[in-house]
C-alpha cells in the first residue's frame, strides 16, 4: 500500500472555500401548495447577486436549505436554471428543519449550500425522447426538468410527462400543469388515486397503470426518468420492463439522509457509492449492481 | 543533521522549549491506560505506553468542533448568517504517536481533501501538525500493523521518528517540518550515521519479529463487493454486537460526523461531532424509513466500509491500520481480524455447505 505523500499539494488556495458554509438568502415567497398544506414551495432571492451565478446548477441537483439554529436538510432544486432571479424548493413537512421552514414567512434570512449531487444525464438526453414519471411531492426536480426542457425544446425529441398523486388537491404545481396540458409539444398524462370532483378531466388510475396505457414504446432513444415514492417505483418498473425499456435507459433519483451532502460525513452511502456526491442520480443498470441500502 | 542522540535531560529540556512555539500533546497515564493529552505548564510524556486506550485522532479531528457561529437576534444586521469562527492555528505537535496511528492520517485524509471538495476544518488543523513518531518496541497481541501497510517502526505519515537509545532516545527527521521541530526543542546532537541507522534497523527488525498475527487481505479487491455483501457469515459476525459503538469511537481511521445547530438564547453555533454507523439514528430517513435499520446491517457497513468499499474506491488497500483497539476493546469480542480473514476467503460457491465462520 503506498500512502499519499505527509507534505500537502503546493495549490492549497482551494482550501479557504468553505464547502459547508451556506450562500444566505431571503424568502422572497412561500406557495401552500395541497389541500392538506403540508407542501410549501419557498422562492428563494440571494442576499449577494454574485452567488446566484456561483450557485450555477441543472435539474437533478440538490441543496441543503440551511436555517440557522435548526439544521440543514437536503432538497431537490425545483426551480429550472433558465428561471434567473431566484431559486424554488418544495419542502415536504416532516422533521425538525422542516417543520421550522413550514414556520418561516417571506423576508426571513437563511440559507442555501451548494448545488450538491450530479444532474440527470443532460448531455447523454440531448436528441432523445424522454418519458418523465412522477408520483406524490417528488415532483420537483422534474418539474425542473421539464422547464428546462421546455426552454431548449429543439434539443429533444418526444417529451411525455406522467405524473400522479393521491387526489387532485394533492398535485403539485397545478397552473403550470394545466398550461403544459394546452401545450402540443409535450404529452401530459396527470393522474389521480381518485377524484370526487366530477369535472376532473384527466386521469384516473395508479401511475404504474397509467404508465402501461400512455408511455411511449421502449427504443435506443427513448429514456425514462423516474420519481415517486417506493412503492409506485416497485410497481412501475415491471411495467417498465414489459415495455422493453432497457435498465440502461432507466434514470432513477435516490434520497438517503445526509448532512454534509460532499461524500465527507458517511452516512448516505450505498455500497462504496455516496447518493450525495455520487448520485443522487443513478440508472436502474447501475443500482441493479448495488446494494439496497436506499 | 538527519540523525541526532537525545538524552534523558535534553528530551525533558526540549519538550519544554517545544512549548513555547507548539500546542504540544503527548501519551499521559490517566487510570490504567494511556490517552493523548495536551502537555500544558510542566507536564511532560510519559513514553512508557504501548498504546493509548483512544487514538490520537483527536488532534486534528476533535470530537466536538464548531464550524460557525452567528445570532438569531433579529435587530442585528448580520442575524441568521453564519461565519466561522476565529480559529487558534498555533502549531501542534503530537509527541509519541505510534506508527500505525500516524498512518492513519493519511488514511483519513483520502477522505476530507478528495478531488472535488476540501475539509478545511481538517486540512488546517492537520497542516498545523508535527507528528513525532515512538518506534514500538513491543506490539501488543491484538496487533496487527505488518498486515494492514504499516510496521512498528513504519515512517509514512511521520514528520519525525524516536527510537529508545541506552540512556534517552536516537531521532530522525523525515520532513521539513519534523527537522524545524527538533531544532526548535535543541535536539541537534548529531549521531553517527551508520550507527544510528543500524540502531533504526534493529529496533524495527526486532519489533516486527514480535508482530505473529498476520491478516489476508490480498483478495478483498478481487471479490465481487456484492459477493460479500450477501455472503452468510454477517448474521454470526453481528450475532453478539450490542452496537455499542466502542469500535467506531476508538478508531484512528473512523471519521463519520453529524452536524448539529445548539443555541443559547440568541447566540448559536453550528457544530460537527464523531457518528457512529452502529447508531441506529446515523441513517434514519424523516419518514421513518431505515436503510440500515437492523443490526446486522449496521455491523455488515462498518466492515464492508473498512475492508471493501474503501478498498474500491481508492484502490490503496484496507481502511485500518492494525492498531488493534477495536479488538482489544470489544465487549463481545469481535474480532476484525477473523472478519477480515472470512471475507479474503469467501468464495459463494463453497459458502452453501457451511456458512459458520471458523473462529
Amino acid at each position: 500500500m503506498t500512502a499519499p505523500a505527509r507534505q500537502l499539494d503546493e495549490n492549497r488556495g482551494d482550501i479557504m472555500q468553505n464547502p459547508y458554509r451556506p450562500y444566505p438568502v431571503r424568502i422572497d415567497e412561500i406557495i401552500t401548495e395541497t389541500e392538506d398544506k403540508n407542501l410549501k414551495t419557498f422562492k428563494f432571492v440571494f442576499i449577494d447577486p454574485e452567488d446566484e451565478k456561483r450557485f450555477a446548477y441543472l435539474p437533478g441537483q440538490f441543496a441543503e436549505l440551511s436555517v440557522a439554529g435548526k439544521g440543514e436538510i437536503p432538497i431537490g432544486i425545483a426551480s429550472s436554471p433558465t428561471e434567473k432571479g431566484f431559486v424554488k424548493f418544495t419542502v415536504n413537512k416532516v422533521g425538525l428543519v422542516s417543520s421550522h421552514l413550514h414556520a418561516m414567512k417571506a423576508g426571513d434570512v437563511m440559507g442555501i449550500r451548494g448545488p450538491l449531487g450530479h444532474p440527470y444525464p443532460w448531455e447523454a438526453l440531448k436528441g432523445k425522447n424522454v418519458v418523465i414519471i412522477g408520483g406524490g411531492f417528488a415532483f420537483t426536480t422534474l418539474r425542473s426538468s421539464i422547464i428546462y426542457m421546455l426552454e431548449h425544446r429543439d434539443q429533444f425529441g418526444q417529451i411525455n410527462v406522467i405524473y400522479g398523486a393521491r387526489t387532485p388537491g394533492m398535485l403539485l404545481y397545478v397552473d403550470e400543469l394545466k398550461a403544459w396540458e394546452a401545450r402540443d409539444d409535450i404529452g401530459m398524462h396527470i393522474t389521480v388515486d381518485g377524484a370526487k370532483d366530477p369535472d376532473w378531466k384527466y386521469n384516473v388510475g395508479f401511475v404504474p397503470t397509467i404508465t402501461e396505457q400512455k408511455a411511449p414504446p421502449a427504443d435506443e432513444n427513448t429514456y425514462a426518468i423516474i420519481c415517486g415514492p417506493p412503492i409506485m417505483i416497485k410497481f412501475t418498473q415491471p411495467v417498465l420492463d414489459k415495455l422493453g425499456y432497457g435498465h440502461d435507459r432507466i434514470i432513477m433519483s435516490l434520497e438517503n439522509r445526509m448532512k454534509c451532502g460532499i461524500g465527507m460525513c458517511g452516512r448516505c452511502n450505498i455500497g462504496k457509492d455516496f447518493v450525495c456526491k455520487d448520485g443522487p442520480v443513478f440508472t436502474l443498470a447501475q443500482l441493479n449492481g448495488m446494494p439496497k441500502e436506499y | 543533521m538527519k540523525f541526532v542522540k537525545i538524552d534523558e535531560k535534553q528530551w525533558a529540556e526540549g519538550i519544554g522549549k517545544l512549548k513555547s512555539g507548539y500546542r504540544v500533546f503527548g501519551p499521559v497515564k490517566e487510570g490504567k491506560d494511556h490517552e493523548f493529552r495536551e502537555l500544558t505548564g510542566d507536564a511532560s510524556p510519559d513514553m512508557a505506553f504501548s498504546n493509548t486506550r483512544l487514538s490520537p485522532k483527536s488532534v486534528v479531528y476533535p470530537q466536538s468542533e464548531v464550524m460557525f457561529e452567528y445570532t438569531t437576534d433579529e435587530s442585528r444586521p448580520d442575524h441568521h448568517i453564519l461565519k466561522e469562527p476565529r480559529r487558534d492555528d498555533t502549531p501542534r505537535a503530537v509527541i509519541g504517536i505510534r506508527p500505525c496511528d500516524a498512518l492513519s492520517f493519511l488514511l483519513v485524509r483520502r477522505n476530507f481533501d478528495s478531488p472535488e471538495y476540501k475539509d478545511p476544518y481538517w486540512l488546517r488543523n492537520y497542516e498545523a501538525t508535527t507528528f513525532v513518531g515512538y518506534g514500538c518496541n513491543d506490539p501488543c497481541a491484538t496487533c496487527f500493523c505488518t498486515s494492514a501497510g504499516s510496521a512498528p517502526h513504519d515512517t509514512q505519515g511521520l514528520d519525525a521518528l524516536v527510537v529508545d537509545r541506552d540512556g534517552g532516545y536516537a531521532a530522525k527527521a523525515i520532513t521539513e517540518k519534523g527537522e524545524a521541530l527538533m531544532k526548535a526543542a535543541g535536539w541537534t546532537d548529531a549521531m553517527d550515521e551508520a550507527e544510528a541507522e543500524a540502531l533504526f534497523a534493529d529496533r524495527a527488525a526486532a519489533a516486527e519479529k514480535k508482530i505473529t498475527r498476520q491478516v489476508a487481505t490480498d483478495k478483498l479487491a478481487e471479490k465481487p463487493s456484492m459477493d460479500l455483501y450477501d455472503a452468510p457469515f454477517w448474521e454470526d459476525v453481528a450475532f453478539s454486537c450490542i452496537n455499542c459503538g466502542t469500535c467506531t469511537y476508538l478508531c484512528p481511521t473512523c471519521w463519520c460526523f453529524d452536524i448539529q445547530d445548539e443555541c443559547r438564547g440568541c447566540e448559536g453555533v453550528r457544530t460537527r461531532n464523531w457518528d457512529s454507523c452502529m447508531a441506529p439514528l446515523f441513517t434514519a430517513h424523516g419518514s421513518g424509513h431505515n436503510p440500515r435499520g437492523e443490526k446486522v446491517q449496521r455491523v455488515r457497513q462498518r466492515f464492508m466500509h473498512k475492508l471493501k468499499y474503501y478498498v474500491d474506491k481508492y484502490g490503496e488497500g484496507i481502511q485500518c491500520v492494525g492498531c488493534g483497539r477495536c479488538v482489544r476493546s470489544c465487549p463481545v469480542n469481535i474480532d476484525i481480524r477473523k472478519v477480515c480473514d472470512m471475507m479474503n476467503a469467501y468464495d459463494p460457491e463453497a459458502a452453501n455447505d457451511c456458512a459458520c465462520p471458523t473462529t
